[in-house]
């Protein structure tokens, strides 16, 4: 299991992790799990002001095309190129190399969940 | 109405299988991932519970040749056709395959949810009330697909499979199971559809697997069936064509026999006479973009089209689909636009199949 302390999670399934000034963004595994094989992403363009709970992008898997929310405010520095040719680190490593966007001059979102609060959620959800 | 069980549900709960409804049956979606299984099939063998599928018995000859588009008295005993089933306005019930049997009756393989609507178009165009009769929940069909799924079931059966050619099909055992032993499939490669008792579908299937796995055999979903089919150019019924389509709109001339009398067939012709209004379409996307069935097709700014079915090509790697477009748009190399989210994504028509297995038998 990767390490995911630290890590805080929105009710659509986005992780955030905040590292000194930068915030990195992803899906769960629980995400990618649901979605099954991603084939494509649509990503902000570096520079665009992010608010909490808005649209950040959109991921599609063989099965479906999905919004994606941004689980923190803040200013895109990186979308993650090499998911343009390997969409599919989403599903293999959601965690690491899996990442989506990086933020920076990030505004916290209160009502993100811890890992274990997350777990909860999603077990509830899967009921 | 809670959905049907095929005789192999247990076995695909126990392979760890995503289980997803289809045509009122629980199936499985994926075991491992639709990539891997799709390239399982491409590149060696795949294995499918197809039993969702219906089959339907005919013995009344004239009755068969009244309701399908082609002229099933052509067909020898062993030999299968593909054709359509249509109502009188020449729109598309279903797409069946006709198997001639060998004792002359007729098998008519139909699509799981239009099984019923299939059956009680034929009682009610039947003369007799037991011309028809709907076995499809006692049998089975389990496909092996793939360039080393011959090979597999050659290792399984004493029939002599080299006279089975593609739309052929004998009777005999695999693995110690009576089973119609058919060349098709609905994945663009090689390969055979094993029709068996429902008692016997487990054993068939584990044999099948344990035997395979010399071969890199995979157990493989409805997800890989839909991106193998469409990469193989395979038309879905209810997706790209339904009961307002009709057989030329779907690019299925070579069906028809319109020199013989079926349901459907004045209309068409009528329809031929008249000219389409519309056509199906394979297109490539120029970039990276998905289309999706139900998408807008443009040009200029103006909705022209629909996309049916579409999704990325896993063996050709890049993003693939068919729609609905006036016939004028409809030549290879024309231009179009995929309305994407609101986007015109560009897009080029191009010739069916996309993919064509490299050394068809």
């Amino acid at each position: 299991m990767p390490d995911l302390s630290g890590m805080r999670f929105a009710e659509t399934h986005e992780w955030v992790k905040q590292d000194g000034e930068t915030a990195t963004v992803g899906i769960s595994e629980y995400a990618q799990s649901q979605l099954g094989d991603v084939i494509y992403l649509e990503l902000p363009a570096v520079g665009q002001q992010l608010d909490a709970g808005v649209r950040l992008g959109v991921i599609e898997s063989v099965k479906a095309a999905s919004d994606l929310y941004s689980p923190v405010g803040g200013e895109v520095t990186e979308a993650n190129a090499e998911l343009k040719d390997h969409p599919e680190y989403v599903n293999q490593d959601p965690y690491g190399k899996g990442w989506i966007i990086k933020l920076r001059a990030v505004k916290d979102n209160p009502k993100l969940l811890d890992q274990k609060a997350y777990d909860a959620f999603v077990e509830g959800q899967s009921h | 109405m809670t959905a049907a069980r095929t005789p192999l549900y247990e076995e695909h709960v126990r392979l760890g299988a995503q289980m997803t409804n289809f045509g009122g049956w629980v199936m499985p979606l994926q075991y491992s991932t639709i990539r891997e299984e799709h390239r399982a099939v491409r590149e060696a063998v795949g294995l499918f519970d197809l039993s969702h599928m219906g089959e339907l018995r005919i013995g009344d000859e004239s009755l068969v040749q009244r309701v399908v588009s082609r002229d099933v008295t052509r067909l020898r005993p062993g030999r299968i056709q593909y054709a359509v089933l249509c109502n009188d306005a020449g729109g598309i019930i279903d797409d069946v395959l006709v198997y001639a049997m060998p004792d002359r009756g007729y098998l008519l393989v139909v699509n799981a949810g239009n099984q019923d609507g299939d059956f009680g178009w034929m009682r009610k165009h039947a003369q007799a009330a037991n011309a028809a009769r709907n076995i499809g929940r006692e049998w089975a069909l389990i496909g092996v697909q793939g360039p080393r799924a011959v090979g597999l079931v050659e290792r399984l059966t004493s029939s002599e499979l080299g006279d089975v050619k593609y739309y052929a099909f004998v009777e005999g055992t695999v693995a110690d199971v009576p089973c119609v032993i058919s060349r098709t499939g609905y994945t663009g490669e090689d390969g055979f559809e094993l029709f068996c008792g429902n008692a016997d579908a487990v054993r068939l299937w584990r044999v099948l697997l344990e035997e395979g796995r010399s071969d890199g055999i995979r157990p493989s979903g409805l997800g890989a069936r839909d991106t193998l089919r469409l990469e193989a150019g395979m038309r879905l019924y209810g997706n790209d064509m339904d009961a307002d389509t009709n057989p030329l709109e779907a690019g299925l001339d070579w069906t028809l026999n319109l020199e013989k009398d079926f349901i459907g067939r004045d209309a068409i012709v009528t329809s031929r006479q008249q000219g389409l209004s519309r056509q199906l379409v394979g297109f490539k996307m120029l970039d990276r973009s998905i289309p999706r069935h139900g998408y807008r097709v443009v040009s200029d700014g103006e909705g022209i089209g629909t996309v049916t079915s579409g999704n990325v090509s896993f063996t050709l790697g890049y993003s693939i689909g068919m729609a609905y477009v006036p016939p004028a748009m409809s030549e290879p190399g024309t231009r179009v636009g995929v309305d994407v989210r609101g986007t015109a994504a560009p897009a080029e028509v191009v010739s069916l199949p996309f993919y064509k297995r490299p050394h068809p038998k």
